[in-house]
């Protein structure tokens, strides 16, 4: 995969070739299998998601922890819509997927578990809003895809690593890529609306109440997909950023390194060390499962 | 290399894919290495496997995995009720392994009818494992390959012996490991494969004496 947005885009002015076909013939002459098949591969992706926003929208979804669930369905039909449907619908269909994956349900983690709500909102949003067939978006989900490989190559995509801004951070890049994409973008309005939604989330650190990919994490996959909106909305008018998106993610690999070790998914600090959180925690079921079975 | 699928998934049974898809990829290592499924297995969590796992699901995923789970099998939800199933009997413990082990380590030990073991392995991050420790050898295996992992008396060209089985059948080697624990005991030898690895390819080991046991292990990662 490419190690730059920079070469990324270079590659398709050079080939004259979409930056999806440029992503699919990459990925095919490295795994030696066909672009048919890698496109395939990303059918069933597009599919899972799908099926795990339908799923967390119908609210029946519990945590163990009891921690979440639910919470989708509630903005679904009670949401007051401030900024008009499909805000609020992209809000619940990134807390929905997080539901689900809070459930032990099946989900694509993309690109991690704990940002898996942000690409499936943006993407299914896009379908619906933008009237996009499912080949254009299998297409966005390998730009994001593309997108997401030079995140990992240059910076991280761990919390661990890089605290929330490397989670949703990069999903919000990544999604903020595919719509831009989708609606027509140059292929440098697409590195730019990296480049703005990446910026917008510096900083953020990883502070998962109980250790657990529940609370923030499902608010913070909710903000990420409408950041990726935002820089989309901007870089496709025309306003352009100073720093390319090649130095922002590089900026956030340096940032991720900077961020003491407890804002890095150790839930030692941030929201997870609050009184409010130690209180949550402490009602949680039993760590280990007891004794012998069978 | 990073592969698109390295970011568009794994698709998964959430919620975690170090504390789930990771735990479940490790307990697939260990039955393979086994070679079956276990009737006994004694469960050591380390660190944050310890600490988060069971809010993670980590428990269930390791047992579902030791049934032969993937990590999008939904069964891993139910996985104690289909230990009870298979006949596996379980126990969780938690174990200090140092400072310097990997947070999200276990150690597992299994055992079968025919055979016992002992795997070490941590959860590495983006549902990656890397094995690193088969009854008290050193080994190093993520599992993107087929593997095969042979105990032997640590003798003059065993290694040769088994690169030559698959050499005759054009399989391609990719790594090979050794580790022994002393010269002339015993050296536990890993080889990672580009290709399923044949029934014969043990049928034939079991002609030399310096054989202990050998276990294919297959692929759990990767396209």
């Amino acid at each position: 995969m490419f190690k730059s947005l920079e070469s990324l885009v270079a590659e398709a002015a050079a080939t004259g070739q979409s930056l999806p076909v440029v992503l699919q013939l990459a990925e095919a002459d490295e795994s030696g299998r066909p672009v048919s098949e890698v496109r395939e591969r990303v059918r069933r992706v597009l599919l899972v998601m799908r099926a795990a926003v339908a799923e967390g929208l119908e609210g029946e979804v519990r945590s163990r922890s009891g921690l979440t669930g639910g919470r989708a369905a509630r903005l679904q039909q009670g949401g007051p819509r401030l900024l008009g449907e499909r805000v609020t619908m992209t809000l619940a269909r990134a807390i929905a997927t997080l539901e689900v994956n809070a459930a032990m349900g099946l989900i694509v983690a993309a690109p991690t578990a704990g940002a898996a709500g942000v690409l499936p909102a943006i993407v299914l949003a896009a379908g619906e809003y933008l009237e996009q067939d499912e080949d254009r978006l299998i297409d966005a989900l390998i730009v994001a895809g593309g997108v997401g490989a030079v995140i990992a190559h240059r910076a991280s995509l761990a919390g661990a690593e890089g605290g929330c801004q490397a989670e949703t951070g990069s999903a919000a890049g990544m999604g903020a890529a595919a719509v831009t994409w989708l609606a027509g973008g140059s292929n440098d309005q697409v590195a730019t609306a990296v480049a703005l939604a990446l910026q917008g989330m510096l900083g953020l650190i990883c502070d998962p109440i109980g250790g657990l990919v529940e609370i923030p994490c499902i608010y913070r996959n909710a903000s990420a997909a409408m950041q990726a909106f935002a820089a989309a909305e901007m870089a496709l008018a025309g306003l352009d950023f100073p720093v390319s998106a090649d130095e922002v993610i590089d900026v956030m690999g340096e940032v991720g390194h900077a961020l003491p070790v407890k804002y890095r998914e150790t839930a030692q600090g941030g929201l997870a060390a609050t009184a409010s959180a130690r209180r949550l925690v402490q009602i949680q079921p039993s760590r280990h499962p007891s004794g012998i079975s069978g | 290399m990073v592969s698109l699928f390295d970011i568009l998934g794994p698709v998964m049974i959430g919620p975690s894919s170090s504390h789930t898809a990771g735990a479940c990829r490790l307990g697939l290592m260990g039955r393979g290495i086994l070679g079956g499924t276990p009737a006994h297995a004694a469960i050591k969590l380390h660190g944050s496997f310890a600490a988060t796992g069971e809010g993670h699901g980590t428990h269930r995923a390791l047992i579902g995995g030791l049934l032969g789970f993937a990590p999008d099998d939904l069964r891993l939800r139910s996985a104690y009720q289909e230990a009870e199933g298979a006949g596996l009997q379980y126990r969780f413990e938690e174990i200090d392994l140092g400072d310097d082990a990997h947070p999200n380590s276990a150690v597992l030990q299994l055992e079968k009818a025919d055979a016992t073991v002992e795997v070490t392995g941590a959860s590495i991050g983006g549902g990656s494992i890397l094995v690193t420790g088969i009854d008290g050898f050193h080994v190093e295996l993520g599992g993107d390959y087929h593997t095969l992992v042979v105990l032997a008396r640590d003798e003059p060209g065993t290694m040769a012996t088994i690169a030559g089985l698959f050499a005759r059948r054009g399989v391609n080697v990719a790594t090979i490991r050794a580790d022994r624990t002393g010269r002339r005991k015993d050296a536990l030898m890993t080889l990672e494969v580009d290709e399923r690895i044949a029934d014969d390819v043990i049928a034939e080991l079991r002609q030399y004496d310096w054989l202990r046991w050998a276990r294919r292990v297959p692929k759990i990662a990767g396209g």
